[in-house]
C-alpha cells in the first residue's frame, strides 16, 4: 500500500470492462427478445450475456477493490461514491414507484370503474372487488395471499436483518471484529432465509391458491411487486455476502469501509420497500 | 496493449494515475477521458441524427402527395415510430450528454467526470441499443409501429420488433441514468475552490437539473415498458380491461416519464443559450439568479402536468382543469428565461457569429413552439387539436428549432476549444440561414394542416391537405440537405480550419476559455483557485495544472 499525498482526484486508466459490459447487455437484450418469442437460439444469447456480465463484474470490481486497497480513494473520491450510491438508490425508488402507481391505479380507478353501471353492458356479472375475482381475462379461480402467516414472519426476518446489519456496523466502527463478522454473516443468513421463504410462499400461491401472473389485476401486481422486490433482496444479499468475504480478508477499517455502507444503504432501502409492500400488497 | 495491461494492474502505475494520450482504437473503446467520451457521444448523436433524419425524409417523401407512393402503411408507421425514438434517445439526449461530458469539467475546474470508467459504459451502451432498434426492422413483423409513445394496446400486440424496442429502451435507460449520476456527482463534488453553486455556469445548472429529471423518470419508463413486456408474454393484464387493467394506465405512467422528458431535451438548451447570448452581447447574463430558480421551477412543475397529453382519453373535468392550469403555469418560468435573454441583449454590443445566430434563432422559434404549447394546454382547444399536425408542428418547433438549434449553436461555439481550429464562418452562417428558412417551410404549414384537421401518423390524406404537405416535404428535403453543409464544414475545419486562439470570442468569460486551445488532454489535474462571478464568470484564476 502506498499513501497518496497529493490531492489529485483519482481518474482511472483506460479500462476494457465497460465495453465488455456493453457486449454483455447486447447479448442479454437480443437473447431475451428471442427467448420471449420462442426462438431457441435466444437461450444461448442469455447464457452468453450472463457469463460475460459476470466476467465483467468480477474484473471491474476487482479493479475497484485493488484501487481501494492501494489507497487511491481519499475523501473526495469517497464523497463521490456516497453521492453516486444515493442517486442510484433514488433511481430504484422511482422504478418501484411505477409499479406501486400501477397498483394504486387499478385498485382505486380501473377496477371500480369496470364495475360501474356503464360497464355492466360490456362485462355482465363483473364484480368490482379486491382481490379481483371476476373478469373475462381471468380464467382460473384463486385465493388471495393473507398477510398474517408467512408474510408477517418474513417482515420480522427482514426487519431483524436490518437490526443485525446496524449491529455489525457498530462493531466495525468500534473495532469489535467478531461482532462485525457475526452480525454481517447473520444478516446474509436472514436475507437468504427471507428468499427461501419467499420461494416457498410462491409455490404455495401457485399450487394451492391458484395464483399466477395471469390472475388478473391482483395476481399481476402481487407477483410483479414481490418479484422485483425479491430480485432486489437477492442483489442486496449478494452485495452483503461479497462485503462479508472482504471483511474476512480484512479489507475494512473503522474509517475506510464505504463498500460496507453502500451495501447497507441498499439493504435498508430494500427493507423499506418491503414494509410498503407488506401494507399495500398483503395487508390492505 | 499498454492500455490493457495498465487497466488490469491499476495499482502498479504512477501515483498520479495519468498516462500519455492513449492511441489507436483502444483510445476510444477503453476511454476514461471525458473529452474522448464526449467526442464519442457527439459523433454517435450525429450519426443517429442522420439515421433519424433519413427516416423523417422517408415520411415526408410518402406525404409529398396524397395516395400511397413508396411504403405500405405498416412500414410508414415503423418509420414514424423509429424516427421519434431515435431522435429522442439516440440524437438529442446523447448530444447533450456529450456536451456535458466535454464542457462540464472544463467549466467548473474538475479533472474529469466523477466516475470516468462508468462514463465509458454509459456511452458504449448506446451503440448496442441502437443496433437492437436497427435489427428490429429485419425481424418478422418489422420494427415497432406504435408511435414513439408505444401506447398500449398497440404495443401489447405487435411482433418481435416491439420486444427488441423494449430491451433497447432498457439499455438506453441504464446508459442515461449512469450518465446522469456522473453529471450530478461531478457538479456536486468536483467544483474547483471558489466555484460555488450560485456562481456556477448556467450550463452546469441546466445539466444538473436535467440529470435529476433523468434519474427520476427513466426508471419509470423502464417500469412501464416492463409492464408492456409482461402483458405481451407473461399473461399480466396491466393494460387490458379483461383482467382489471386499463390501457389509460399506460398513458399515465408513460407521460409521467414523458413530460419531464420534454424538459430533459429543453433545459440543457436553455443552459447553452444562457452562455452564448451573453458572450456575443458582451454583457453579463441578465437575472442569473432568476434563471436558476426558473430552471428549478420548470423541473418541479414538469412532474405535475403529464395528463395534458391525455385530455381526450377521459378524465374528470376537475383533473382536466388542474392539468390545464398547471401546464399554463410553466409558461411563467419559461417566460422569465426569454425575458432574461432579451434583457441580456438589450443595449449590448452585439455581434452575430454563427453560434449567436443559432441562439437568437432558438429564442424566436422556441417561443413560437412555447406559445403553440400554451394553446394546446387549453383543454377545450386540445380536444380539437389532439393528434393532429398542430401537435407535430408544436413539438418540432421546440425540438428542432429548440433543442437541435441550441446543439448547433453549442457545437459552433465550443468547436475552437474542442479542436483548436476555427470552423468556416461563411458556411456556418449559410447553414444557419438555410436551416432557418427550410425549417419554417417544413413545419409552419403543419400548424395550418393541424387546424384544418389533418391527423398525424397517417401515410395518406385527403386531397385538401395536398399543398401544405407538398410544401412541408420540399422544406424537409432542403433542410436535410443543409445538414450536409454542417457536416462538411465540421469535417473540413477539423483538419484545415484556421488555428483558433485560446479565447476566440471576445465576450466569453467562463473557465473553459482560460485554458489553452485545444483544451489539454488532461485539464485541471490540479484544481485551480478561482474568483468567480455569476454565471461562471472568472475574475481571477490561480494555479491549476494540465498535461
Amino acid at each position: 500500500m502506498h499513501n497518496e499525498t497529493s490531492h489529485h482526484y483519482f481518474v482511472p486508466d483506460p479500462s476494457r470492462w465497460p465495453i465488455i459490459g456493453a457486449v454483455a447487455l447486447f447479448a442479454l437484450g437480443l437473447g431475451a427478445s428471442f427467448t420471449v418469442n420462442g426462438i431457441a437460439a435466444g437461450k444461448f444469447g442469455l447464457l452468453l450475456g450472463v457469463l460475460i456480465l459476470l466476467w465483467m463484474l468480477f474484473g471491474w470490481f476487482g479493479d475497484v477493490i485493488r484501487e481501494s486497497l492501494s489507497g487511491r480513494y481519499q475523501r473526495r473520491e469517497d464523497a463521490s461514491f456516497r453521492w453516486g450510491m444515493s442517486w442510484f438508490i433514488f433511481s430504484e425508488v422511482m422504478f418501484f414507484a411505477a409499479f406501486f402507481g400501477a397498483l394504486f391505479y387499478v385498485r382505486t380507478i380501473s377496477v371500480p370503474e369496470l364495475g360501474n353501471e356503464q360497464h355492466q353492458l360490456l362485462y355482465p356479472g363483473f364484480a368490482a372487488s379486491w382481490p379481483l375475482a371476476t373478469g373475462p381475462g381471468i380464467s382460473a379461480t384463486y385465493q388471495a395471499m393473507g398477510p398474517w402467516g408467512l408474510p408477517a414472519v418474513n417482515t420480522l426476518i427482514l426487519l431483524s436483518s436490518g437490526a443485525t446489519l446496524t449491529w455489525a456496523h457498530w462493531g466495525l466502527l468500534s473495532g469489535l471484529r467478531w461482532r462485525l463478522v457475526f452480525g454481517l454473516g447473520l444478516t446474509v443468513v436472514l436475507g437468504a432465509l427471507f428468499l427461501g421463504l419467499q420461494i416457498y410462499e410462491y409455490a404455495h400461491a401457485m399450487n394451492e391458491l391458484g395464483l399466477s401472473l395471469a390472475s388478473g389485476a391482483y395476481g399481476m401486481t402481487f407477483f410483479m411487486l414481490t418479484g422485483f422486490h425479491g430480485l432486489h433482496v437477492l442483489l442486496g444479499a449478494i452485495m452483503l455476502a461479497v462485503v462479508w468475504l472482504r471483511v474476512l480478508r480484512g479489507h475494512f477499517n473503522a474509517e475506510h469501509h464505504f463498500a460496507f455502507e453502500a451495501a447497507a444503504w441498499y439493504w435498508h432501502f430494500v427493507d423499506v420497500v418491503w414494509l410498503i409492500l407488506f401494507v399495500f400488497v398483503y395487508w390492505l | 496493449m499498454t492500455a490493457i495491461d495498465s487497466a488490469l494492474q491499476p495499482a502498479h502505475d504512477t501515483a498520479h494515475g495519468h498516462h500519455a494520450k492513449p492511441s489507436g482504437i483502444t483510445r476510444w473503446l477503453f476511454a476514461t477521458n471525458h473529452k474522448d467520451i464526449g467526442s464519442l457521444y457527439l459523433w454517435f448523436a450525429f450519426s443517429m441524427f442522420i439515421f433519424g433524419g433519413v427516416l423523417a425524409l422517408c415520411i415526408r417523401a410518402e406525404l409529398f402527395r396524397p395516395g400511397l407512393q413508396f411504403w405500405q402503411p405498416e412500414l410508414f408507421n415503423q418509420f414514424t415510430t423509429l424516427h421519434g425514438l431515435i431522435m429522442v434517445f439516440g440524437a438529442i439526449m446523447p448530444a447533450f450528454t456529450g456536451l456535458a461530458n466535454w464542457m462540464l469539467p472544463l467549466m467548473i475546474g474538475a479533472p474529469d467526470m466523477a466516475f470516468a470508467r462508468m462514463n465509458n459504459w454509459s456511452f458504449w451502451l448506446l451503440p448496442p441499443a441502437a443496433l437492437l432498434l436497427l435489427i428490429s426492422f429485419a425481424v418478422p413483423g418489422g420494427a415497432a409501429a406504435a408511435g414513439w409513445t408505444l401506447y398500449a394496446p398497440l404495443s401489447t400486440q405487435m411482433g418481435m420488433g416491439m420486444d427488441l424496442t423494449i430491451f433497447a429502451i432498457h439499455i438506453m435507460g441504464v446508459s442515461s441514468i449512469m450518465g446522469s449520476i456522473n453529471i450530478i456527482v461531478t457538479i456536486l463534488n468536483l467544483r474547483a475552490p471558489g466555484m460555488t453553486m450560485m456562481k456556477m455556469p448556467m450550463f452546469a445548472w441546466a445539466s444538473l437539473i436535467t440529470a435529476y429529471l433523468i434519474i427520476a423518470v427513466m426508471p419509470v419508463l423502464a417500469g412501464v415498458v416492463t409492464m408492456v413486456l409482461t402483458d405481451r408474454h407473461f399473461g399480466t393484464h396491466f393494460f387490458n380491461a379483461a383482467g382489471g387493467g386499463d390501457p389509460v394506465l399506460y398513458q399515465h405512467i408513460f407521460w409521467f416519464f414523458g413530460h419531464p422528458e420534454v424538459y430533459i431535451m429543453a433545459l440543457p438548451a436553455f443552459g447553452i443559450v444562457s452562455h452564448i447570448i451573453p458572450t456575443f452581447s458582451r454583457k453579463p447574463l441578465f437575472g442569473y439568479t432568476s434563471m436558476v430558480y426558473a430552471t428549478s421551477s420548470i423541473a418541479i412543475l414538469s412532474f405535475m402536468v403529464w395528463a395534458h397529453h391525455m385530455f381526450t382519453t377521459g378524465m374528470p373535468a376537475t383533473a382536466q382543469l388542474f392539468f390545464m392550469y398547471a401546464t399554463m403555469l410553466i409558461a411563467v418560468p419559461t417566460g422569465v428565461k426569454v425575458f432574461n435573454w432579451i434583457g441580456t441583449m438589450w443595449q449590448g454590443s452585439m455581434s452575430f457569429e454563427t453560434p449567436m445566430l443559432f441562439a437568437i434563432g432558438f429564442i424566436c422559434l422556441f417561443t413560437v413552439g412555447g406559445l403553440s404549447g400554451v394553446t394546446l394546454s387549453i383543454a377545450a382547444i386540445d380536444i380539437q387539436l389532439q393528434d393532429t399536425y398542430y401537435v407535430v408542428a408544436h413539438f418540432h418547433y421546440v425540438l428542432v428549432a429548440g433543442a437541435l438549434f441550441s446543439l448547433f449553436a453549442a457545437v459552433y461555439y465550443w468547436f475552437p476549444k474542442m479542436t483548436g481550429r476555427m470552423y468556416s464562418e461563411f458556411w456556418g452562417k449559410f447553414h444557419f440561414w438555410w436551416s432557418l428558412l427550410w425549417f419554417n417551410v417544413t413545419f409552419f404549414p403543419m400548424h395550418f394542416l393541424g387546424l384544418a384537421g389533418m391527423p398525424r401518423r397517417i401515410p395518406d390524406y385527403n386531397m385538401q391537405f395536398t399543398d401544405f404537405n407538398t410544401m412541408a416535404s420540399v422544406g424537409a428535403f432542403c433542410f436535410g440537405l443543409g445538414q450536409l453543409i454542417f457536416f462538411a464544414n465540421m469535417l473540413h475545419s477539423l483538419r484545415h480550419g484556421r488555428p483558433a486562439a485560446a479565447k476566440p470570442w471576445e465576450g466569453a468569460d467562463t473557465l473553459e476559455w482560460q485554458i489553452a486551445t485545444p483544451a489539454p488532454y488532461h485539464s485541471f489535474v490540479e484544481a485551480p483557485d478561482l474568483e468567480v462571478g455569476e454565471n461562471g464568470r472568472i475574475d481571477a484564476m490561480h494555479g491549476g495544472k494540465h498535461h
